[in-house]
């Protein structure tokens, strides 16, 4: 099945890909993105079956992208499969090659159509100002697929939102959300406080105190519990309390006040699912960004500061994969936010052209300074 | 449909910008009469597990099951569970079975048992103190329609129907409305007497479809097809609703009823409706029903029905590499009987959109293969700058909206044939929809036990179009009567009686075949 191809360039995979559509009959293509998986050779696996099986909700071309090693010569490989509902595509890039992998993704992108970006693992800090990030109209990130700091990993993702960035934490939170909103339906009073539990750094919980927060205008407290995952909920209100609680990671309890208490299943969803619920939406999630933003001001509220060096360390961008995200990242990522905010003033006006050259030369800079820093953590 | 409409404004964790947040239902329960029925098995009992596990059914939905026969909670539980297990699409998860087992009640008894009645309602009682359905409840009448003036007269007397402030009862019947304008009348005023019009769903599973809803994006969210959307462009449509099986099972509903009220009345005369309707001024209900009940009144019928309605009986044959047994070789069918188990018809509708375009309807059982399609044919190019040899394998211009199975679009259009000569002939272009999806896209009978939960109304006709459609309908049905002859054979696994293909031939025109 497929085609393998070493040592090979976009324009033979482009005509791989033709060559396996007439094979499979030119059966009718309906696909209706180009779905970009940057991810590394020990994860690739997971990632591209998840995103085969979205493929089936949402026909899409899918480009799995593995950046090898920095050294060497420049090479590319490529598997080219024809799979239900697309086209899938496995590009392994090494040497000079793997900085520039959008040079071999750009041609393989579907005409018109738009493209998504999805970091199974580690993901830059600012996904936007990735190269493969700025190709996308649609970026996700799962900043609770990393094995340390995912906490700070949040936050900095939040200090860096743009439109149509988005974590699969927030996703992961539907359910809960539906049914804290099902049970205000059904017991409509005025909240006057809460109480989030979940384990040890959990950036879904995180969120949701900031959604809850955010849209009751209360104080909402974080307490750790053991898990797995969220643990329960409680929102304080005149008449008693309203209390979901899943100890277990799949059956929950819901109870509102004035009424007898309910199983509910709130199973944890699997990565198919979650990403079939990021792609029905292509548009930027307003609730998301009013919660990322609530998220900074509880982050800054709770004097989560670091050391300078840990800025500068910070401050370069992820361009290649193999930044690790520590919790030196917190603060950075505000000062990247900052600046950008700054940059926009700036270039308020000015032609995307314009726009391009300075990102090209923000990026040479950037390079620059992350051999510096790296010194300047000392592999903290 | 948004969020917003549905909940209380003053939730704040509602936003209707928020659009992931699922539409859930508010606390309620579902009461099916006629569980042992196959539909309730196939189709109600796993799509209310596939509802909640997808999340969708609110916390404490109870299931309460009324039948004839001696069991307990568990025994239906047990049947429930075999159902799930059989014929859900979501994987078995036990948690969910948690949540919903703990809301199953079985009450058994007669249709016409006063006590059976007083305990169902003592049981409903208890659901609302003990499982928080706060007094919402939906009957789901599975059961032949002859049952209907019982349950609905003992749902009355009981005050089962009756609606405390702030809550809901609900009625839902399944197809047929009715065999006739004045049965579906009688039918409509027998729940209207008990129910408010907004509270009877009527359900046509058809109409839940992802394919029949796409419909409606097609025509109005797009630019390109709308100009064409008419008699200038338009020669013909035809929709087509095609079995490969026989009547199975169904022998004791299907003989006296027939392929033209069971299918057409509803089914394709709602697809017609779809394609031909007006653009609505929104998505409302009301709107879209206007627009419907618009294109149903302005349906005119030929005027000779014996040259343009066709209809027939499946004989013995071999379909599909089986061989199967004629229509009245069927058990329980009488060997005299004239049911028709294969039914065309032809309606045009007077609008100026549509005048002079043929509609062509045809249903049948152990026809070629399973197919429904709605195929709109386009007149050939007035003048073709090509040779007569050149064009001559090119046929008319046609785009289809496959329903079932295979949902998808057809383009079909003439392209040149490779080589140096110059040869047109026909091309499809091919649209599929996703084929196994991960988790969205919801089976109809899913979406519509939601929508009625939701009280959200857009896609059940109302009492209107259901006797609309029997005014189109009987005519034609009279006629036959009064004809009084059986219908004509056709072999099974054919695509048909001989008057069919001459009934088209009559108009210049040949069936597509699906």
């Amino acid at each position: 099945m497929g085609i393998e191809l070493t040592n090979t360039n976009a324009s033979k995979i482009a005509s791989a890909l033709l060559t396996e559509r007439r094979k499979a009959g030119s059966p009718a293509m309906g696909m209706v993105m180009t779905f970009v998986v940057v991810t590394d050779e020990g994860d690739h696996y997971e990632a591209l079956r998840a995103a085969r099986d979205v493929s089936r909700e949402h026909p899409s071309r899918v480009l799995g992208v593995i950046r090898g090693s920095g050294r060497g010569p420049a090479r590319l490989d490529a598997d080219v499969e024809m799979g239900e509902g697309g086209s899938q595509v496995l590009l392994r890039m090494s040497g000079e090659l793997a900085k520039h992998p959008e040079s071999v993704v750009l041609p393989l992108l579907l005409p018109d159509s738009p493209v998504v970006c999805w970091w199974p693992g580690k993901a830059p800090q600012d996904p936007q100002q990735d190269p493969l990030g700025s190709l996308a109209q649609r970026r996700i990130t799962d900043t609770a697929a990393l094995a340390r700091g995912r906490t700070s990993a949040m936050v900095t993702q939040a200090h860096n939102y743009a439109d149509d960035n988005t974590d699969l934490s927030w996703t992961r939170l539907t359910p809960w959300r539906a049914l804290l909103a099902a049970a205000l339906d059904q017991y409509p009073a005025r909240v006057r406080g809460g109480q989030v539990a979940a384990e040890k750094s959990n950036p879904s919980a995180d969120l949701l105190v900031a959604w809850l927060s955010k849209r009751l205008k209360v104080p909402i407290d974080r307490v750790t519990s053991k898990g797995p995952g969220i643990t329960s909920v409680s929102l304080m209100t005149g008449g008693g309390e309203i209390n979901i609680s899943r100890p277990d990671g799949r059956l929950a309890q819901f109870s509102i006040p004035n009424a007898p208490n309910r199983p509910v299943a709130l199973k944890r969803r699997d990565l198919a699912e979650l990403l079939a619920e990021e792609l029905r939406r292509l548009d930027p999630d307003d609730i998301y960004q009013e919660t990322v933003t609530t998220l900074c001001r509880i982050a800054d509220k709770n004097g989560i500061r670091r050391t300078q060096a840990a800025k500068k360390a910070a401050r370069a961008p992820q361009a290649t994969a193999a930044v690790s995200i520590s919790d030196a990242t917190l603060i950075a990522g505000k000062a990247t936010q900052r600046e950008r905010r700054a940059a926009a003033a700036d270039t308020k006006g000015t032609s995307s052209a314009a726009k391009k050259t300075s990102a090209k030369r923000n990026a040479r800079k950037r390079s620059a300074t992350k051999r510096t820093s790296a010194k300047a953590t000392g592999k903290s | 449909m948004t969020t917003d409409t549905l909940s209380d404004p003053a939730n704040p964790l509602r936003d209707p910008r928020d659009r992931r947040l699922p539409r859930i239902a508010g606390p309620c329960g579902v009461v099916i009469f006629g569980v042992t029925g196959d539909l309730a098995r196939k189709k109600l009992m796993p799509a209310v597990y596939d509802l909640a596990n997808r999340g969708l059914l609110p916390p404490g939905f109870s299931l309460v099951g009324f039948a004839r026969r001696d069991w307990a909670d568990q025994d239906f539980a047990k049947i429930v569970h075999d159902a799930v297990m059989e014929h859900s699409r979501t994987p078995f998860r036990e948690e969910v079975w948690r949540q919903l087992a703990q809301g199953f009640r079985f009450v058994p008894g007669d249709f016409s048992d006063d006590v059976a009645f007083g305990q169902l309602r003592d049981t409903i009682e208890e659901l609302d103190r003990e499982r928080g359905t706060a007094g919402n409840h939906a009957f789901y009448l599975s059961i032949p329609p002859r049952f209907f003036p019982d349950v609905i007269g003992q749902l009355k007397e009981h005050g089962l129907a009756e609606m405390q402030a702030g809550s809901w009862r609900r009625v839902v019947v399944e197809k047929p409305f009715g065999h006739d304008l004045a049965s579906a009348q009688e039918l409509n005023a027998i729940v209207s007497e008990v129910f408010p019009p907004e509270s009877v769903f009527r359900i046509d599973h058809y109409l839940g479809k992802e394919t029949v809803q796409n419909i409606l994006a097609l025509r109005f969210a797009n630019q390109l097809f709308e100009p064409i959307w008419n008699s200038n462009y338009v020669d013909h449509v035809q929709i087509t609703m095609a079995e490969d099986i026989g009547i199975g099972g169904r022998a004791g509903y299907y003989d006296g009823i027939g392929a033209a009220r069971d299918v057409i009345q509803n089914h394709l005369l709602q697809l017609m409706a779809l394609i031909s309707m007006e653009e609505p001024v929104s998505f409302e209900a009301r709107s879209l029903r206007i627009e419907k009940q618009k294109i149903l009144t302005s349906v005119r019928h030929p005027a000779r029905l014996d040259l343009h309605t066709a209809r027939g009986q499946y004989t013995s044959g071999w379909a599909g590499g089986e061989k199967v047994k004629g229509f009245l070789d069927e058990d329980d069918i009488p060997r005299t009987s004239k049911t028709e188990t294969f039914a065309a018809i032809k309606l045009e509708i007077d609008t100026r959109r549509w005048a002079g375009v043929p509609f062509y309807l045809r249903h049948g059982k152990r026809l070629g293969r399973r197919v429904t399609e709605v195929a709109v044919v386009f007149k050939r190019a007035p003048h073709l700058p090509f040779t007569q040899t050149a064009t001559e394998e090119l046929g008319e211009n046609a785009l289809v909206i496959r329903v079932q199975p295979d949902e998808g679009v057809t383009v079909r259009f003439g392209s040149k044939v490779p080589g140096t000569a110059m040869e047109i002939r026909d091309v499809n272009m091919d649209f599929a929809y996703g084929g196994a999806f991960v988790e969205s896209s919801p089976e109809a009978y899913e979406r519509l036990i939601l929508d009625v939960l939701l009280g959200d109304p857009p896609l059940f006709p109302q009492h209107e179009e259901v006797e609309l459609s029997w005014r189109i309908l009987d005519p034609i049905l009279d006629y036959w009567a009064a004809e009084d002859t059986k219908p004509q054979a056709y072999e099974a696994g054919t695509w048909g009686p001989e008057s069919a293909e001459e009934m088209l031939a009559r108009d210049g025109r040949t069936w597509r075949r699906p």
